[in-house]
Order: C-alpha cells, then sequence, then structure tokens
C-alpha cells in the first residue's frame, strides 16, 4: 500500500477514536442514537433557568464532573474520549508516544469557587479583598482551574504523550484545528502519531448568558428535541451543548506496521479567516469558499470527489444561509444532491468539540455505510435547496467526507476525510 | 543556508519600557536600565504599567478599538507595528496569504459588574439566582467577544486584515514558546511562507492579578530583580503589561522581497517538565544539552519570572555553565506571561542584530558579557509549569 500522498506527503490514517455527547458516553451509544435521529437536547438542571431566555441545552449531565464547573467538566470530557481512543487504536494506555493538541474553552475561576473565596476575605472591599482571601486560602486546585495549560498538562501526564502539549482555540473551529495541527505535526515528520481532541463542558450559566445577549441561541424551549433546526425555515438559533471528540491520528506507515486497524483517512485540512467581524462572515462567503476548497486542495481532490459533507448547520439563520451559499459556489449545481446533514440536529453545538465530534461521526458515516439525518427538518427553507438527509438516516456506501468547521472571530476550519487510503 | 531558513524581518513590541524595538533598544542598553512601576494601584503588589499609546496609530477606527478590552487591542497594536516593521502592512496579498500563530490568554471581566455581584452574595444564599439576575441584566453584550482568547487574532484579522489563517494556543508561558515553535516547524517544512506570532498580555486588571495569586505567585513589598527575590515577601513574580509580535519569513520569501532580516530562529525546544516528580534544573539543562550549543561565550535572554521555584532551577540549570551569561528582562518588563518568549525572542533578535550585548540588569547577579554575538539564547521557564528555549542566529 502506498503510504504517501499525491504530493509525496505522510498518509495520515485514524486509528483511534472516542466521543461523549448529549447522546451519550461512547461511539457505540452515539451512534445508535445518531443514526436513529434521537435528540440530546433536554431542559436545563444544572443551575436554576429563572430569568434566562433560553431554558434547554445539549449538556453532558450525566458524568461525576457535570456539576463541578466548567474545567472539571471539560478535562473529565477529555479524560473519557482520550481513553477510548488510545483504546481502540491499539497503543499503550500509558505511554501514547506522540504530541497531544486539546481544543478547549478558555477557562475562568467558576463563580461558586470565586463567591466561597470572597465569603471567607477577611474585609470585602470588591476584587482586592477577593486577591487577598485567593492568597490566603491556598488553594492549589483553584489555580490550576483557572490556568489553561492545566487540563492537556493532566491528560499528557496520564497517556504519555510526548512534549509540551498545545491547547488551543478557535472557537466553534477548535476541533477540527487540533486536528490538522496534529496532522501538519505528522506530515512535518515530528512524530509518527498524534492525539488530536477536542472538548468542551463550558456550559455553565454565565456561558449561556453571553450566548444569549449575542441573540445567537434559540428560545424555542417548549419542545426542547425540536430546538435545533438546522436548514429549516423556521431555525432560530443554535442549542448550548457539550461533548468531547478525540482521534488517534497516525502516519499510515506507522499505522500499518504495527498491524493496526484503519478506521479512515485524514486527507486534507483547509483554513482561512474572515476580516470581515467579530460575529458575521463576509457577506459573499469568500472566507467560508476559501476554507473548504484550500481542503480539497491540501487532500488532492476536486469537488467531485466528495461524496457527503458533515455540515457546521448550526440552526443559526446566518450560518445556515452562509454555509448554503459557500458550498454551493464550490460545488455549484450538484449542491442541490450532495448529501449533507448536521449533527448539531441532535447534539446541539458543542462548541470547542464540535469539529473533533463530527470529524468522529464523519468517519463513522464511512465505516458504517450509514448517513445519520438532519432531524427537525419540517419545513424546508425555499432559499436554501439542499438533500439534507432529512429527519431519517440513509443507507448510503460513503467514500468521503467534507467536515466544516466555522467560529466566531473569523475561523473557518475543513477537514476531508476519506474511508480508504487513495 | 537554507531557502526555508526561518528569519525575522518585522517586530511590534511594546511594555512599559516604551513601545517599538528602538525604544526597547535604547532603554535596555541604557547605562543603567532602570524599570517603570507602578506600586500604588494594585498595592500591595507593584507592577510594570502600559506606556502610553496612541491607539489610532495602529488602530484607525474608534469602533473597531472599542469592540476590544486592553489586551486585544495592545495585542492588535504591537501586531501592527511588527506588520509596518516588516513593510507588509497594508499590503493586501501578503497580509491575505500570512499565516498567524496568536498565543492568548483570557480577556478582562467587566470589574464593576463582578464587584457587584460579590458585594450581593453577602447578603444572600441564593447565589445561582444571584448570578443569573445580575449577569443577565448588568453584562454588556459585546463583552464575551472582547474576552474570548481567539478574539485577539479575531480583531487582527479584522483591523490588519491577515487572513491566510488564525490559530490560537492558550496556556501561560507554554502557548508562547509553541507559538514561535510552530510558526518556525511550518516555515521550515514550507507549510507556510510568512507568519504573523506573538502575544500580548495586560496585567493592569484584577482578574489578571487575581490568577497568579490563587497559587500565590506574586511578590509583594520592594521592586528587586528577578534573581532576588527569593528571600522577599510572596511568589517572586512581579507582572508587566506587555506585547511582543513578530513577522516571521522563509529566507527566500523575505529576500524575493528584497528585506533584510534582524536575525534568523535556530532551532526551538520545548518540554513539559513533571515538576512534582522530578527535579526541574535538570529539565532545563535537557533542553539546553538538546540545542547542542557551541562552547563559546553566550548571552542568555532569560524570560525568568521570579517565581521562586522555577526561577531557581534556571538560575542553577546556567549556573553550572561558566559560559553562559543571563539577562532576566522580566526585572524590568514584569512578567507578561503568554508573551514572554515571543518577547525574548525578540530582545534576542535585537542584539543579534546590533552584534551588541545587553548590560548586565541585575549587575549582582548577572555576568558581564563581551563574547560574540552571532548567537543568542532566548528562554521562557514557565512559572508554574512548560518550558521551552530557542537560538537566535544572525540572518
Amino acid at each position: 500500500m502506498k503510504t504517501t500522498d499525491s504530493f509525496g506527503r505522510p498518509v495520515i490514517a485514524v486509528t483511534g477514536m472516542g466521543v461523549v455527547t448529549s447522546l451519550g458516553q461512547g461511539r457505540a451509544e452515539n451512534w445508535d442514537a445518531l443514526i436513529n435521529g434521537r435528540s440530546g437536547i433536554h431542559p436545563i438542571t444544572r443551575f436554576p433557568i429563572d430569568h434566562l431566555a433560553t431554558t434547554i441545552s445539549g449538556m453532558v449531565d450525566f458524568l461525576s464532573s457535570s456539576t463541578r464547573g466548567a474545567s472539571v467538566h471539560t478535562h473529565e470530557l477529555a479524560d473519557l474520549v482520550a481513553a477510548e481512543a488510545i483504546e481502540q487504536s491499539g497503543l499503550p494506555a500509558s505511554d501514547f508516544g506522540g504530541p497531544l493538541f486539546l481544543a478547549a474553552p478558555p477557562v475562568e475561576l467558576d463563580w461558586h469557587h470565586r463567591l466561597a473565596l470572597y465569603a471567607k476575605a477577611r474585609e470585602h472591599n470588591g476584587n482586592t479583598s477577593l486577591i487577598e482571601a485567593a492568597r490566603e486560602a491556598h488553594a492549589t486546585e483553584l489555580f490550576e482551574e483557572s490556568q489553561f495549560g492545566t487540563i492537556a498538562d493532566r491528560l499528557a501526564e496520564r497517556y504519555g504523550t510526548r512534549g509540551l502539549p498545545i491547547t488551543l482555540s478557535t472557537a466553534c473551529a477548535s476541533g477540527a484545528t487540533a486536528i490538522q495541527l496534529g496532522t501538519e505535526a505528522i506530515r512535518r515528520g515530528e512524530c509518527d502519531r498524534a492525539l488530536a481532541i477536542g472538548a468542551d463542558g463550558s456550559a455553565t450559566a454565565e456561558a449561556l448568558i453571553r450566548f444569549s445577549l449575542l441573540s445567537a441561541l434559540t428560545t424555542q424551549n417548549d419542545d426542547p428535541e425540536k430546538a435545533s433546526r438546522p436548514f429549516s425555515k423556521d431555525r432560530s438559533g443554535f442549542v448550548l451543548a457539550e461533548g468531547a471528540g478525540a482521534l488517534v491520528l497516525e502516519s499510515l506507515e506507522s499505522a500499518l506496521a504495527r498491524g493496526a486497524e484503519i478506521l479512515g483517512i485524514m486527507s486534507g485540512c483547509g483554513e482561512k479567516a474572515d476580516d470581515f467581524h467579530r460575529t458575521r462572515s463576509k457577506p459573499d462567503g469568500s472566507p467560508a469558499i476559501g476554507a473548504v476548497r484550500a481542503a480539497l486542495a491540501d487532500a488532492g481532490m476536486s469537488t467531485e470527489d466528495i461524496e457527503y459533507i458533515n455540515a457546521h448547520g448550526t440552526s443559526t439563520q446566518e450560518n445556515d444561509k452562509m454555509e448554503h451559499m459557500s458550498l454551493s459556489t464550490v460545488f455549484g449545481e450538484r449542491m442541490k444532491t450532495l448529501p449533507i446533514s448536521s449533527n448539531k440536529s441532535m447534539i446541539g453545538h458543542t462548541l470547542s468539540a464540535a469539529g473533533a465530534v463530527e470529524a468522529v461521526f464523519s468517519l463513522m458515516t464511512m465505516r458504517e455505510g450509514v448517513i445519520p439525518p438532519t432531524i427537525n427538518y419540517d419545513t424546508p427553507d425555499p432559499a436554501i435547496e439542499l438533500d439534507v438527509v432529512p429527519n431519517v438516516k440513509r443507507e448510503a456506501q460513503v467514500s468521503t467526507v467534507l467536515s466544516n468547521s466555522f467560529g466566531f472571530g473569523g475561523q473557518n476550519t475543513c477537514l476531508v476525510m476519506a474511508r480508504e487510503p487513495v | 543556508m537554507s531557502p526555508r531558513d526561518v528569519v525575522i524581518t518585522g517586530m511590534g513590541i511594546v511594555s512599559s519600557l516604551g513601545e517599538g524595538a528602538d525604544a526597547h533598544w535604547q532603554a535596555l542598553t541604557a547605562g543603567t536600565p532602570a524599570p517603570v512601576l507602578d506600586k500604588e494601584r494594585f498595592a500591595p503588589y507593584t507592577i510594570h504599567p502600559l506606556p502610553e499609546i496612541d491607539w489610532g496609530q495602529q488602530i484607525p477606527r474608534r469602533g473597531d478599538q472599542r469592540q476590544m478590552e486592553t489586551w486585544q487591542r495592545l495585542g492588535t497594536y504591537a501586531a501592527g507595528l511588527a506588520l509596518d516593521d516588516a513593510d507588509m502592512k497594508g499590503d493586501e496579498a501578503l497580509c491575505a496569504s500570512m499565516d498567524m500563530v496568536v498565543a492568548a490568554g483570557g480577556g478582562e471581566r467587566d470589574e464593576t459588574v463582578d464587584e457587584g455581584i460579590l458585594a450581593a452574595s453577602l447578603e444572600r444564599s441564593d447565589h445561582d439566582l444571584l448570578l443569573n439576575e445580575k449577569l443577565t441584566t448588568e453584562l454588556r453584550p459585546t463583552l464575551f467577544l472582547a474576552q474570548l482568547s481567539n478574539l485577539a487574532a479575531g480583531n487582527i484579522s479584522i483591523v490588519h486584515k491577515v487572513t491566510g489563517s488564525s490559530r490560537t494556543f492558550m496556556g501561560e508561558e507554554g502557548a508562547g514558546v509553541s507559538a514561535i515553535e510552530t510558526a518556525a516547524a511550518r516555515i521550515r517544512s514550507g507549510q507556510s511562507s510568512h507568519v504573523l506570532v506573538g502575544a500580548s498580555f495586560q496585567t493592569e486588571h484584577s482578574d489578571m492579578l487575581l490568577a497568579y495569586e490563587l497559587g500565590g505567585f506574586l511578590h509583594r513589598g520592594d521592586w528587586a530583580p528577578v534573581w532576588q527575590r527569593a528571600n522577599g515577601e510572596g511568589g517572586g513574580v512581579v507582572t508587566g503589561s506587555g506585547a511582543a509580535f513578530l513577522v516571521l519569513e522563509s529566507r527566500e520569501h523575505a529576500e524575493k522581497r528584497g528585506r533584510k532580516a534582524y536575525a534568523a530562529i535556530g532551532p526551538v525546544v520545548s518540554r513539559r517538565s513533571r515538576r512534582k516528580a522530578e527535579p526541574l534544573a535538570a529539565g532545563v539543562s535537557e533542553m539546553i544539552d538538546r540545542l547542542e550549543l557551541p562552547d563559546a561565550p553566550l548571552m542568555a535572554l532569560s524570560g525568568a519570572s521570579g517565581a521562586h521555584e522555577a526561577t531557581a532551577a534556571e538560575l542553577e540549570a546556567f549556573g553550572s555553565r561558566e559560559n553562559m551569561a543571563l539577562r532576566g528582562f522580566s526585572s524590568l518588563t514584569g512578567h507578561m506571561k503568554e508573551a514572554q518568549f515571543p518577547f525574548a525572542v525578540a530582545l534576542a533578535a535585537l542584539a543579534v542584530h546590533h552584534g551588541q550585548a545587553y548590560p548586565a540588569f541585575d549587575d549582582q547577579r548577572e555576568a558581564a558579557f563581551d563574547g560574540s554575538l552571532d548567537a543568542v539564547l532566548a528562554t521562557a521557564v514557565g512559572y508554574h509549569c512548560y518550558e521551552g528555549m530557542g537560538l537566535i542566529t544572525k540572518a
């Protein structure tokens, strides 16, 4: 088997995958729910919903860390998917032997801890007293919770990844960027394998309120499972969610040499930044178009080679319209019949994790020969003419997938994956 | 020499010492370099404050300025300085194909809103409800964007039109090390032709001090150079506001544009020492060994923070090598967290460029240096975790 691509670079295989979303823990549970069109969106119970415009989410509420703050929760999510992915890869559980790229949300000291510290302060003169209380508390756990490098440090220790782990954020494209960084490191010949994780357990009340204030979230609270409606005419915002996805990326040569099962190929990655606005995309869609084209070019593929698109599909008016326009520009008339579906219709928007979670689902789509549906597609948007695999899964042999991730701050990252090495 | 050598063709640096490469060179090579301090505002903590900045010089639209908190504004400003310095500013084609790696922490919270919540929390026990009440009504909607880590890069894209790619690494000094290391590796392998890389840190905000002091890392009492804080009150770190952005290019790319470089980036190494389990000094030593440095006298621009354990370990690792002369620049600038390593690289490049050594920033602990300036080391040993260093050489 040829182990270099058409550019002479190492072919990148995927040899391990892990995933957690509101649908459940692990590949099997998630896949079963996904192809049966089950939604993980549910009413918020983690904190009171008084005064909140949005009272539903796709939080992961079934872990012991779920109520212990964003940092601890994100850590457990990342840890679970890392363990599942490494186990599937057959690599040693505590001696991974390659670098770690972790996409994670920015961290802050949790409000509960902030208030508890303040209650113990000797004086109560606002932030000055809070800092003094912090100094006197000697609370190592709280310090580590507020450090951006902590989660990756702990994962590196536990799984024996090599070198200084990279924690990154490209907003809602973060998970895809982690995969891209791993792919590039292997291509540069720095390593034979890399662990790429996207994890986000940051659905606190403040996070929800922040997105709400930007009018990004749907307020269709009455029927949570129906709230995320990508590409529908009556879509009204995204559903805040949590989750994690992990991939073990490995040079095909190294994977074959150790007899690992090849789960799929990471064929290409592309990105393009947008300079238009902090939350809105350039009206002509050129950055998203550029990112898709860059990913295709990096994979050495043409539009004709793509058989399915795993959409960013957030269910906001703006994203879905822009994504449709950009894809139509790249794929032309063919876009009307090329299957495209949004996992977010069932799991909501897992933010920093989304790119990684959806890469796992894209690879499973190819392996299982089943395309997960876009659920809640009851009222098509006449301006968006797409085959969104409406409401019901579809059996299909898919050999290549394009997965899109777009985020605040002009972040656009696309991945092209294939079932087999070309 | 290779067409894919990594050269530094632009730098934008800001600290309490001033703004721009020249201002820093003048301040740091003055007879007795002196720190700029503010001992009052955050007492008992001393900080190195931002100099006065005319933001409009690099961020012409006031609307853009308003959309950013100081840390983002500072990064965008320094990025503009670097692009100007590299003669790339406003060059649409060069900026649109330019890659970007930014090291960032978090942004500034709204101190007034937070203090209102702190005060109210003492009067009632239903804190979750209190948070909902206050945050839904008092948070400024766009503040979120002014806080998000990746929006420093986002604003650089908007203001300076750098749009080839945009990646933000998070995590204290380590993020700055990885940003430089990754940018250089991309150029060397042909994945990038030119990259904007850097970080900014604004310490003049209670949350920034809080993050250090949760771990008891801040120095209290009188200012002292980084190497002389071991017996001082507190944890040894004096923070400073500042930024360092660099334009890196492949040699070939720079030569085609007819640009002279300050210096080249040689090997860069990084490390996650297991500090609880193994002596850090040995870890720092291992990195020095990995660089395979010559035995000749070598100046090292050290990003040492003053944090007791990490600083002592760095001093120990370098102390055992008689050819090394340390220059702990944070004595004069303060600790700039994510910006530490980019700043160390910038100062090292300036010394190589001028072919002149910095005087001792601490004449009790730093040896005089009269060796060659063909290569200068830059280090960043994280105050809490992660380490990196790189050799800056003649272009």
